[in-house]
């Protein structure tokens, strides 16, 4: 199926729905499909269960919080260790206002990878000990204790790559692939921003890193600036 | 003066110190915060390969030239490729941290117990804290080095009996490198290895919670 291209942001995102549950690709600054994350913004849509590795570190996510669109978030990093510098998210989850899920980082990609790839679950050594594992089955194998971790799967993905084909195959650029790639797999509608589309057949097979069978719509937007300051 | 006032290493001496931890040619992740200081001295002829979590390794430096915003490592900060980088994504990243591919990781700490034990993500008392690429790096790096400051600001001891922090992971630290002293955890338990320049080991061991053996003799860092 060759993926749609659409000629703007908000379009490319018709049919997410309030209580949506959203996989947003990037990480900190590298490959964060922004353009999107900002039509989000413009559509207002509500109730919306996010997942993504960072929330308010480096990318614009948190601006969904501005009014109040996410409801839920599963990410590693969201929360700082003091409220000195506290993001709208933080503001809001140390409030009680939203519910978060806090996965170490490579167990989240490992649970997208595993929603992509038709795996039930898999045990990692991860978090057994720590509050990550309180609620989880611990399994003995080989002398230790290994907690059972279960897939994550989206009803949409929006995510940045550098260059698409007609077809929907992408490539990315320098520390791009990031959860770009694995999200690619995990989600119902896959959404793309992409600095460039050119003809099929101009990407070479071993520069595509997300084979077109996993996308469905692409967008192709001028990539937006983010810095961050570390902080 | 009383030992709680003497000077301290800087942050920049104990990544230093850190740092002659580093085998040549072995595979190192640095943790966000202090471990970060540690790329700047390790030794260039020792062909050091660094990956960072979000799916880099063979980074060098920071860069100071234009700004490349794909290119960040797992603090979002700017950095440079040595000759041979190369790129991966996020679960090749954490396949190759969790399948022991790793051969040392260098985090900060808060707490550290005697068995090893890591709390490193979060001050109850302050709330909030995110747990980000550690746990992963805890439990599969080879090697563990936590670098971080021996005492609390107020002076309370951060190597301890037991953790009272949300622990990071079980029995997963190697070595302690603080601003006042190297302490390396076995299966007997912790043992002061070298003090900071113009402390006493039992001046160290004063501001240690947990038992420290081998206090008499102990020679200074050099550094």
């Amino acid at each position: 199926m060759t993926a749609t291209i659409y000629e703007a942001p908000d379009e490319a995102l018709d049919g997410i729905s309030d209580g949506a549950r959203v996989m947003v690709g990037g990480f900190v600054s590298a490959s964060s499909p922004t353009n999107l994350i900002f039509a989000l913004k413009r559509r207002g849509t509500r109730n919306l269960t996010v997942m993504a590795t960072n929330i308010g570190f480096g990318d614009r996510l948190d601006e969904l919080c501005e009014d109040r669109q996410i409801a839920k978030a599963i990410a590693s990093f969201a929360v700082r260790a003091s409220s000195a510098r506290a993001s709208r998210f933080e503001e809001q989850y140390r409030a009680g206002e939203v519910e978060l899920e806090l996965v170490p980082q490579g167990t989240l990609a490992e649970r997208i990878r595993a929603g992509g790839a038709g795996i039930g679950g898999f045990l990692t050594r991860t978090g057994v000990g720590t509050q990550v594992a309180e609620g989880k089955d611990v399994l003995s194998w080989q002398g230790e204790e290994w907690l059972l971790e279960r897939p994550l799967r989206a009803d949409v993905a929006i995510l940045k790559a550098h260059r698409a084909d007609r077809l929907g195959n992408l490539s990315y650029r320098m520390a791009g692939r990031n959860f770009n790639a694995v999200m690619a797999t995990a989600a119902d509608l896959v959404i793309v921003e992409v600095e460039e589309i050119v003809e099929t057949g101009e990407l070479a097979p071993n520069e595509i890193h997300t084979p077109a069978v996993y996308v469905d719509r692409i967008v192709r937007c001028d990539p937006v600036e983010v810095r961050w300051d570390g902080r | 003066m009383a030992a709680e006032h003497k000077p301290r290493l800087t942050r920049e001496l104990v990544a230093m110190r850190v740092a002659q931890e580093l085998a040549p040619g072995s595979t190192v992740n640095l943790g966000v915060g202090m471990p970060t200081l540690v790329a700047a001295f390790a030794p260039p002829d020792a062909n050091i390969l660094l990956q960072s979590e979000n799916g880099i390794l063979g980074y060098g430096g920071f860069s100071e030239e234009a700004y490349d915003q794909d290119l960040v490592n797992a603090g979002g900060q700017p950095i440079t490729l040595n000759p041979g980088a190369s790129f991966f994504d996020s679960a090749a990243s954490f396949a190759m941290i969790r399948g022991g591919h790793i051969d040392t990781a260098v985090l900060g700490g808060l707490q550290v117990s005697e068995r090893g034990d890591l709390a490193n993500w979060s001050v109850p008392e302050r709330g909030g804290g995110s747990i980000g690429g550690a746990m992963d790096l805890a439990v599969g790096a080879r090697r563990l080095i936590v670098a971080m400051e021996h005492t609390t600001k107020d002076g309370r001891p951060r190597i301890l009996r037991e953790c009272t922090y949300p622990l990071t992971a079980r029995r997963c630290v190697d070595l302690i490198v603080t601003d006042l002293a190297v302490v390396e955890v076995g299966p007997e338990g912790l043992t002061l290895r070298e003090v900071a320049p113009g402390w006493a080991p039992g001046e160290v061991v004063t501001l240690t919670d947990a038992p420290l053996t081998g206090p008499r003799g102990v020679p200074e860092m050099e550094l």
